[in-house]
Order: C-alpha cells, then sequence, then structure tokens
C-alpha cells in the first residue's frame, strides 16, 4: 500500500470567494501580514501497489477535480 | 409528450418540476439514478436539490450516476434535456454544457425572486417567449456563480448560446451575468433559476416559468 496526496487548487483566474473571507478574517482577529489566502481541497489516498500513476492521474482529471476551474497535484508520499 | 425527471439521493425539485410537466399537458415519468434506461421518454428534466449531498462539488458525483450515462447519450443524439439548478451542475459536470458552476461570490445562499431576460428563443425549451422578455422566477442557490474561460465566454456570446441572463444586480458573481445557457445544438439547456416553481400565480411570483415547459410541448409535438 501506498499513500498518494491529491491536492486541489482553484484556477488563479478564477474568483475564490471562500479564500477572500479567510484572508479578510486574519486582520480582525490581529494576525498582521497575510497578503492573500486561497483555499483548496486536500485528499488522502490509500492505494494498492498494483495502481499505477496514469490512474491515479485519471481519477484526479476526471473526478477529484473539475479542469475547468481547478488545477491539481499528485504525488505519493511516506505513509 | 412523455417527460424523464430524475430523481438522485438528495433531489428537492422533482416534484414540482413533475407537476410543471403536468401543466404543460405532459406525462411525468419519475427516473431514479440507478436506472439503466430511460424508459421510451421524449426528454428528460435533471432537476433541483443537493444530489448525493453536495459531496466533492455539486454534481460531480450524480454524473456518474448509472442513469446519467443514459442521459448524456440522448443528450447527445438530440433528445431535449433541461438542468435546473442543481440539474445545471450536474450538466455541466457531464460537459454537456460548458463551463462550471461556483461559490456565490459573497458566500451567503442567495433565495429570492429573481428577474431573467430571455436572450435565445431558438432552444427546445424557449420557443414560447419572446426575444428580450423579461421573465420572474425564483432563485434559491448557494453555488451560482458561472464560470468558463474567456474563450468559452466569447463562444457562448458569439453564437447566442446565453439563454438567460439576470437582470439588476448579479446574484452571485456570475460571468457576464449568465443564468442559463445552451450547447450548440439548442437542445440541452441549464439555468440556475427555477421555473418549475413559477407556473401558476398560486404558489409562485409569476406562471412565467411555464413557458418552459410549453415550450418542450411544441418541440416534441413538431419533432
Amino acid at each position: 500500500m501506498a499513500r498518494v496526496v491529491v491536492d486541489v487548487m482553484p484556477k488563479p483566474e478564477i474568483l475564490d470567494p471562500q479564500g477572500q473571507a479567510v484572508a479578510n478574517a486574519l486582520p480582525r482577529l490581529g494576525f498582521e501580514g497575510i497578503t492573500a489566502v486561497r483555499q483548496g481541497k486536500h485528499f488522502e489516498l490509500e492505494v494498492a501497489d498494483d495502481v499505477d500513476d496514469a490512474t491515479l492521474a485519471k481519477i484526479a482529471e476526471t473526478f477529484l477535480a473539475n479542469p475547468v476551474i481547478e488545477d491539481w497535484t499528485v504525488r505519493r508520499v511516506e505513509a | 409528450m412523455r417527460v424523464g425527471v430524475v430523481t438522485f439521493p438528495g433531489t428537492l425539485d422533482d416534484v414540482d418540476a413533475q407537476r410543471a410537466v403536468k401543466y404543460a399537458d405532459g406525462e411525468a415519468v419519475p427516473l431514479w439514478h440507478g436506472d439503466h434506461d430511460l424508459k421510451g421518454v421524449d426528454a428528460v428534466i435533471v432537476p433541483g436539490g443537493f444530489s448525493y449531498g453536495d459531496y466533492l462539488r455539486c454534481g460531480a458525483i450524480a454524473r456518474f450516476a448509472p442513469v446519467m450515462q443514459e442521459v448524456i447519450e440522448a443528450a447527445n443524439k438530440g433528445m431535449p434535456v433541461l438542468g435546473i439548478c442543481n440539474g445545471f451542475q450536474i450538466l455541466a459536470e457531464a460537459h454537456l454544457l460548458p463551463g462550471a458552476l461556483t461559490r456565490n461570490h459573497k458566500l451567503h445562499f442567495v433565495c429570492r425572486d429573481q428577474w431573467l431576460k430571455v436572450e435565445n428563443t431558438n432552444t427546445a425549451w424557449t420557443t414560447r417567449y419572446d426575444l428580450g422578455a423579461e421573465i420572474l422566477v425564483p432563485l434559491k442557490s448557494g453555488e451560482g456563480g458561472y464560470q468558463a474561460d474567456e474563450d468559452t465566454l466569447k463562444e457562448l456570446e458569439d453564437e447566442q448560446r446565453v439563454v438567460f441572463r439576470y437582470v439588476g444586480e448579479n446574484p452571485n458573481g456570475s460571468r457576464n451575468n449568465i443564468a442559463g445557457i445552451t450547447n450548440a445544438r439548442g437542445n440541452v439547456v441549464g439555468l440556475m433559476p427555477h421555473p418549475e416553481h413559477a407556473i401558476d400565480a398560486l404558489t409562485g411570483p409569476t406562471d412565467d416559468g411555464l413557458g418552459m415547459f410549453l415550450s418542450l410541448l411544441d418541440t416534441v409535438v413538431n419533432a
């Protein structure tokens, strides 16, 4: 078994109102110096050894992310 | 006229969509998300709600439901398909319509009666309207912001594929005030507002939405 992490982020040109709301809240909470926040999704998949990279890429592209509005990365990590 | 109305776990507006079909003298045929056939219907409505709890992204899981494979195949052959609200999100996720629906720009769920301008009266669902008519129907959504890249927006505008546009203040941050669009063929239409909630003055703000279902009747009869 391997652990695979898929990170999905809104594309830079797509408005991210949730990230903006977080950014706007930080000064109110007394945290200064944070100029921008983007909010995305982080998936951790437990993957059998015979699942290849092409399959993982397909899972990310067709299901976990919507390529119209989101970018994504797939990486294998130490479990 | 037999019109399929799809129900997923979490669908809310299937009953109102069925009622709208009946108001247009059609027979509403319930379709379940696990069905593998469309029961010989002439058209399909994918109604609003929160299919599969909106998990992952709105419409992302519903797109892969067995019944949707049949809907996608039929739509690509020219069957009229209408996606309302969550149904619009599902049709976008299924690539039957371009673009995507995202979180409202002010983050609030919007629930109000909304004026729309009808900008395309050639689709399977809008022939009964006058071009440029303004209609009042309910809008109720938290993820109704229409997004697409510049090339897609230009294509939609150049080909008059924006079917409905918000009038007045943009309720959700949709690009170009887009409330609803159609595919190149004009058989598939998706919109965030709810025409099926505006089919008589007793239960809706107007009966302005009924025109979509009467338009379908004309389309099916003339097919």
